[in-house]
């Protein structure tokens, strides 16, 4: 088990130092510097001399491999460089805005899974009833739903119209400003989980299995809990995996509509400054996360369904 | 759902959509661009104006008409280009394996380990915003799953016996690729590309919302949307007619994959998701 857990590790050491190159090449072959672009938007007039002299301060002018080597032996200390506008280290910078993306990623997820892994069991149960078409039809929709223009319309109807929650913002960090991007963000996964946990469970109530522990007289209450749910667990729990990872993703938008000040909206204000390390940054810790919290999923999977070998 | 419901249904949206695109210029009654009035602004859905005015006294239904061709020609130009490049890397990947299975696989890996949404914004942050980055953004940044497919239905089609006679018969290995094992996996890839379209549709209004994509003044569905942010509260209707635009198109695409699905990938009906 331990072995699985550290080779499952190591596999994606490789995916990380390419990501890391990939984004480092990348963001290497724009042409214009961030003190170039700063005199561009009329923000500040530069003269060339600040020009020179920013670019040698970070470093610019070295010959592409210089500057990766240099970058990965930082990388490997965990330093992720300076941040070009506010001259804060990027882990520091990264660090104030982990927790609000996590704390936005989980509750989206969670009101994904108490609502769609219930959803999708329903459907199943009856399948082809009308409850079946109407949560096919939920989820259908909730996967074409731009998340930021259900994110507009939650805005518009619970804060502006009905007063009940604030319509943007971190606020204190309670739950009150929690719920509405939550939703905006878990509405898509939703929907995917609902049609995965339907389809995992049909599949398995027309296995053999089943219908031999139904033979041999088993009530069908044991028959859910024991041999539907548990089979059907792999299944949902890679589909939550995999959705984490695209939630982390789609964040960027949600975080950007609400004014939430995580990770997502993060990168599109650097994006948008050329603040090229906070950018490598961003995308770094959000691969990172991605690659967690698939590696975790497998080695749970694992522990769940002695099926799968620890190969 | 009905057998072939999704297909009819999905279909007909889709089908609306590329109609309004198409006939934009005869069904709109003004530029979309050009035809601001600020004695008309923020006028709400009437007679006049069937969907409203925005800020700057321009006609939503006519934007949202124009904002369809960006749409359409992100959605199906970048897709095509994910699918080329899928089919090509996977086809070959499968066949030959060896070394460059290996370089191919771990591409994939690569792709797979990025959000797909985070890469595109990535490139877009890199090219300009307009229309030819987007296509390459997105055209380059969603390949992964019809890569897997393509590999793996050349793993298997590749040791069937017509496979075999080919090669006897002394067809090239690119005329084997494309004379047997392609038409063979057309319809899983061809389902994929619908469902990517849906998929394309939606990051291109996502980048445009977060101003990386189509800037204003030109209608896409995305930075209308950025706009009227604006104005929700004195306003809604300029937020509400560019987004049900956005959810008709995907969910016509959504709905003809589902539908396409049953009819051309009949062996994953069962275990459909």
């Amino acid at each position: 088990m331990l072995s699985y857990l550290v080779r499952r590790i190591l596999q994606t050491v490789p995916i990380i130092l390419a990501v890391a190159f990939l984004v480092f090449v990348m963001f290497s072959v724009i042409p214009g510097t961030f003190a170039a672009s700063l005199s561009d938007d009329g923000r500040a007039i530069v003269d060339v001399t600040v020009v020179e002299r920013m670019n040698k301060e970070f470093g610019l002018n070295d010959p592409l491999y210089v500057r990766f080597g240099k970058y990965v032996g930082q990388l490997a200390q965990f330093d992720l460089g300076m941040s070009f506008r506010t001259r804060q280290p990027v882990t520091k910078v990264l660090a104030d805005r982990m927790w609000p993306t996590l704390q936005l990623s989980f509750a989206a997820m969670l009101f994904a899974i108490a609502i769609g892994v219930p959803l999708g069991f329903i459907a199943a149960m009856r399948s082809g009833s009308f409850v079946d078409t109407i949560s096919m039809v939920v989820a259908v929709s909730g996967l074409s739903l731009p998340k930021f223009w259900l994110g507009l319309l939650l805005m518009y109807l619970f804060a502006l119209v009905l007063g009940w929650l604030p319509s943007f913002g971190y606020g204190d960090g309670s739950l009150r400003y929690l719920i509405l991007p939550s939703i905006a963000l878990g509405v898509a996964p939703m929907a995917l989980l609902a049609r995965t946990t339907r389809a995992a469970v049909l599949d398995i109530m027309n296995a053999d299995f089943v219908r031999t522990a139904r033979a041999k007289g088993m009530s069908e209450s044991r028959v859910v809990r024991w041999h539907l749910t548990r089979n059907a667990l792999v299944l949902i729990l890679t589909t939550v995996g995999l959705q984490f990872g695209t939630v982390i993703g789609q964040a960027v938008v949600v975080e950007k509509l609400f004014s939430w000040p995580g990770i997502g909206s993060l990168l599109v204000d650097s994006v948008t400054l050329r603040d090229i390390p906070v950018v490598q940054g961003a995308i770094l810790a959000i691969v990172l996360f991605f690659l967690f919290v698939n590696t975790l999923v497998d080695v749970l999977c694992a522990v769940i369904d002695p099926r799968i070998k620890y190969t | 759902m009905k057998f072939g419901t999704n297909l009819m249904l999905g279909g007909a949206l889709f089908a609306m959509v590329i109609i309004a695109g198409i006939f934009a210029p005869w069904l709109a009654h003004t530029d979309p661009v050009m035809a601001a009035d600020l004695m008309y602004a923020e006028e709400p859905p009437g007679s006049a104006f069937w969907f409203g005015t925005d800020a700057q006294g321009r006609d939503i239904y006519s934007r949202v008409l124009y904002g369809a061709r960006i749409s359409l020609t992100v959605g199906i130009v970048s897709q095509l280009i994910n699918t080329v490049i899928g089919v090509c890397l996977g086809l070959s990947a499968g066949y030959w394996g060896g070394w460059w299975d290996d370089f191919v696989n771990g591409l994939t890996n690569l792709m797979l380990a990025v959000p797909s949404l985070i890469f595109a914004l990535a490139i877009m942050a890199i090219l300009n915003p307009g229309l030819t980055s987007l296509l390459i953004a997105l055209g380059l940044t969603n390949w992964s799953f019809t890569c897997r497919i393509a590999r793996a239905s050349a793993l298997s089609l590749k040791s069937q016996g017509y496979v075999q006679a080919a090669k006897v018969l002394g067809y090239g290995d690119l005329r084997i690729m494309l004379t047997q094992l392609l038409p063979n996996m057309l319809g899983p890839i061809i389902v994929i590309g619908t469902l990517g379209m849906g998929g394309a549709v939606l990051a291109e209004a996502t980048l445009s919302f977060l101003g990386l994509g189509i800037r204003p003044p030109f209608p896409s569905w995305g930075s209308m949307l950025s706009d009227a942010r604006e104005q929700i509260t004195t306003a809604p209707w300029i937020s509400i007619f560019p987004g049900l635009a956005i959810f008709v198109t995907v969910l016509g695409l959504n709905l003809l994959g589902d539908g396409l699905r049953d009819i051309l990938d009949p062996h994953s009906r069962s275990r459909r998701a």
